[in-house]
């Protein structure tokens, strides 16, 4: 059978997280049918799920409206592999908190046992690019682009931090979840999105 | 993958900052024109106030522009329209998660710094304020935070990304309520974008070097859009859009996201209205979604709207040719 990969499709940077899954596919030589889905109805059927960056608070609000939100949350409770990118990795929290609006009313899956401090690096302005390293899956260097980005301020103890900057949690790993505050799909380096699409391939027998 | 790269070399905007264990870089075309990105397929709305940032925000807005009037009150009051409070700006920014943007006028150049300052998280060069300079526009290189611009071609388009937008919105009529124009701008636009595509593929590049002439912008720009067939930035439609349908039929034009300028503001239904225009964007392709939008706001609660045809201040025609 063969796997089928989805981008969240609600709002945000959905094409680029197609055309990195699909150049991973192609360079992994893995078949598996990628789409952009928006309904419950499609999420269904999915193998594997990215939540691309865009606004978290829009993003949830709007897949709490078509209900494709408990949809997303059943499925990774029943094991599949979730990818959430800056917003994706808010949602995908039981916590978060703006930097300095403080405590937000937002859906979130409620899944991913960290605190979230939204907006942690400061405005676009204080948006950056740095090199910084996924050791615990292989990466050891990767061109972050962090926009507006989020951090983990706290983990639970399921939790496995796959990496930091400047003493900043940004990406983790929880069982078939995966994180990062910053954004792989703006880059032409594709090596994160080739570990979730064989994290994809994996979690089928 | 609309391109993120298009940098000029050395451009002031762009800080590299380095110690002994990091070496950072700020205002990358990356991250400027990455912003953008992040607002694809969502609804930017025009505000005057803390409350009306609120209710942005609360209907899902992904970000607010902030003026001092909204635009159909800056077509009544006449005089100069000017960048807005700085107090009010902060004040919201201080208030709401998503970003916030501010307007500044076209060429303003010390308006723009003061934006920058003030650390909104994009700046939008705009023909709604008074123009300060009728020749230039600001060489946005020259800033770490993003611009956006508006346009009504494809050649006033280009020639702002080589001035270093991050982002562009076609015009329409701004503060009329009245969508024709926006309508007219983006089927503009997406017809020489066909046409330079099409010489593109025929190889003809002698061609191409004379619409570059027409355009009265770089080859290389022109080169790299005709390749791709799109604009190389986000591209939203904005200018008089006041109902879902409004939205949901820009976004069927391939348009990236929406721009609300005193469409919800000015309505008396504000609250439901936001909310409905941002389903109407967001389920643009499931027309009983738009309809279910629709159905939230109550057309003799619609901003009245103006005649494009009878108004004394065309503000689309503002830095048109420049």
């Amino acid at each position: 059978m063969t796997l089928n990969i989805g981008v969240l499709a609600i709002q945000g940077d959905v094409t680029e997280n197609f055309l990195s899954v699909m150049a991973s596919l192609n360079e992994l030589g893995i078949d598996a049918a990628v789409s952009q889905v928006k309904t419950a109805e499609q999420i269904s059927k999915l193998d594997g799920l990215i939540i691309p960056g865009g606004e978290s608070t829009m993003i949830g609000q709007m897949s709490l409206v078509n209900g494709a939100l408990k949809t997303i949350k059943e499925k990774i409770e029943s094991g599949m592999p979730v990818f959430g990118i800056c917003a994706g990795m808010i949602l995908l929290s039981k916590n978060s908190k703006d930097r300095v609006v403080g405590d937000v009313e937002q859906p979130l899956l409620d899944l991913l046992d960290v605190k979230i401090e939204r907006n942690s690096f400061g405005r676009q302005k204080d948006s950056f690019e740095a090199e910084i390293s996924i050791e615990p899956i292989g990466i050891s260097s990767f061109n972050g682009v962090f926009i507006r980005a989020p951090s983990v301020s706290e983990v639970g103890k399921d939790v496995q931090i796959l990496a930091k900057f400047e003493e900043k949690i940004v990406s983790v790993k929880q069982g078939n979840i995966i994180a990062t505050a910053f954004h792989p799909e703006l880059t032409r380096d594709i090596s994160l999105h080739k570990s979730f699409v064989q994290m994809v391939k994996d979690s089928k027998p | 993958m609309i391109p993120l790269s298009g940098d000029i070399p050395n451009s002031k905007g762009e800080i590299k900052e380095a110690n002994e264990m990091t070496s950072i870089s700020r205002g990358t075309s990356t991250l400027k024109r990455g912003f953008a990105h992040m607002l694809k397929n969502g609804v930017v709305m025009d505000v005057t106030t803390v409350e009306q940032a609120l209710i942005a925000e609360e209907a899902g807005a992904v970000s607010v522009m902030v003026l001092d009037k909204l635009p159909s009150d800056v077509r009544k009051a006449g005089g100069v329209a000017r960048t807005a409070s700085i107090r009010i700006i902060q004040e919201i920014m201080d208030n709401v998660t998503i970003p916030v943007m501010a307007k500044c006028r076209i060429g303003h150049v010390y308006e723009a710094n003061v934006l920058a300052e003030t650390n909104v998280d994009m700046i939008d060069e705009s023909e709604v304020l008074t123009p300060a300079d009728e020749y230039h526009h600001i060489w946005k290189w020259d800033y770490t935070t993003p611009f956006v611009n508006g346009a009504r071609s494809l050649g006033e388009a280009l020639r702002r990304v080589e001035e270093g937008a991050a982002m562009i919105r076609t015009k329409g009529e701004p503060g009329t309520g009245n969508v024709a124009e926006a309508i007219t701008h983006i089927k503009k636009v997406n017809d020489e974008l066909r046409a330079i595509k099409s010489i593109y593929d025929s190889g003809d590049k002698q061609d191409l070097v004379k619409m570059a002439r027409e355009l009265k912008v770089s080859y290389s720009l022109v080169e790299e859009t005709a390749k791709i067939g799109r604009l190389p930035v986000v591209n939203f439609a904005a200018g008089g859009i006041a109902t879902p349908a409004d939205a949901a039929y820009l976004m069927s034009l391939g348009c990236d996201g929406i721009f609300v300028g005193s469409g919800i503001f000015k309505a008396e239904d504000a609250k439901e209205r936001a909310r409905a225009v941002v389903l109407a964007t967001t389920f643009w392709e499931e027309p009983d979604k738009v309809k279910e939008a629709q159905k939230m706001i109550d057309e003799r609660q619609s901003i009245l709207g103006l005649d494009v045809k009878d108004l004394e201040l065309k503000m689309q025609e503002r830095g048109g040719s420049a």
